[in-house]
Parts: C-alpha cells; structure tokens; sequence
C-alpha cells in the first residue's frame, strides 16, 4: 500500500476537516452545535471508512461504512428529539 | 483511470474540509447547519465516486452507500433545526426585519 501524492494530499484535506470539525465540537455554545459538529464527523468519518477500503483493498470496511453511517443517523435523532423537549 | 480517481478524491476532501472551515466561520446554528451538512454531502459523493473509479467491481455497495448518504443526511439536518428552533434559540438577524417570525 503506497499512497500517490495526491492520495496524501486528500488525506491532509481529510485530517484538517476532522480537526476543525473537534474545535467545534469542543467550543460550541450551545448543545445544538455540538449536535452539528458530530453529524458532520459522522460523514467526514463515513468518507474516512470508504477511503481506507480504497487504500487497503478489501471491500469489509464499506459495509462498515454503511453500519457506523447508520448508527450515526439513529443517534444524531435522538440526540435532536432530546434537545427538543416535549414542551407545548 | 486511477488519475481520475485520485482527482475526484482530492476535490472531495477539499469540499469537506471547506465544510468543516464553514463550521468554524460560521455565526449560527443555522448557518453552521447548512455549510456542514451541504457541503460535507457533496464531499462524501466525490469520494464515493473516487473510490468507485478506483474499484469498478465495488459499485453495488458504493451505491448503496451512496443514497443513504443522500437519503440520512437532510432528515437528520432538518431535525437538527427543527429542535434548535423549538428549544429557543433565535437565528441571528442582520440588517433590519424586525416583524420577522420564524
């Protein structure tokens, strides 16, 4: 496994999203950004998985791509009905 | 076939970590919404494609992958800002429109 060098670069690319995506998870104001910051980490990682079949060969990671995808939509909803409330 | 590959991985990691920039630059919960959810989307579709470049015999699970992607991400978004805006938090005005009611 020899990446190219646009490969790493895409990795770089990879690495600053998920950086900048942990600064907002860590300093959000509000519980709903840090809702946001996770969601998008969920895709980044999503991404991340898919990459890594790509780069190790085997096509096992995809269907864990698609598992943590899945995983991270159910608990994203939770997470947003329970900022929510049940207040009317 | 593997450079085409390769550009399209480029572009979307370049879309997602221009997402994850609007995710900092942003000034609201909204705002944020939209730039790490729209863009974080885009990204993920150029990886796939990317990938499925490199490995043709993978495009049944890349496709499945492809419309979950498309398919989880404006439900849980919009979830997202439908229980930010019932929890009180107000966008952020600019300029005048004080009669506006969300």
């Amino acid at each position: 496994m020899t990446l190219s060098l646009l490969q790493l670069i895409a990795v770089a690319l990879l690495v600053l999203a998920i950086g900048l995506s942990a600064v907002r998870l860590f300093l959000g104001p509000s519980t709903p950004d840090r809702v946001v910051a996770a969601d998008t980490l969920a895709v980044i990682t999503t991404a991340g998985l898919v990459g890594l079949a790509g780069a190790f060969d085997n096509p096992i990671y995809l269907d864990i791509a698609l598992v943590y995808g899945t995983l991270a939509f159910v608990g994203t909803v939770a997470v947003a009905r329970a900022i929510e409330g049940n207040r009317e | 076939m593997n450079l085409i590959g390769d550009i399209l991985l480029v572009i979307g990691c370049a879309f997602i970590a221009l997402g994850s920039l609007g995710l900092i630059r942003m000034p609201d919960v909204y705002n944020r919404l939209q730039a790490g959810t729209k863009a974080a989307t885009l990204g993920a579709m150029s990886v796939l494609l990317g990938i499925g470049f490199h490995h043709p015999d993978w495009w049944a699970k890349l496709l499945v992958i492809a419309g979950f992607v498309l398919f989880t991400n404006p439900v849980g978004s919009s979830t997202i800002a439908r229980a930010s805006l019932k929890a009180g938090i107000e966008p952020k005005r600019v300029g005048e429109s004080p009669e506006f009611k969300p």
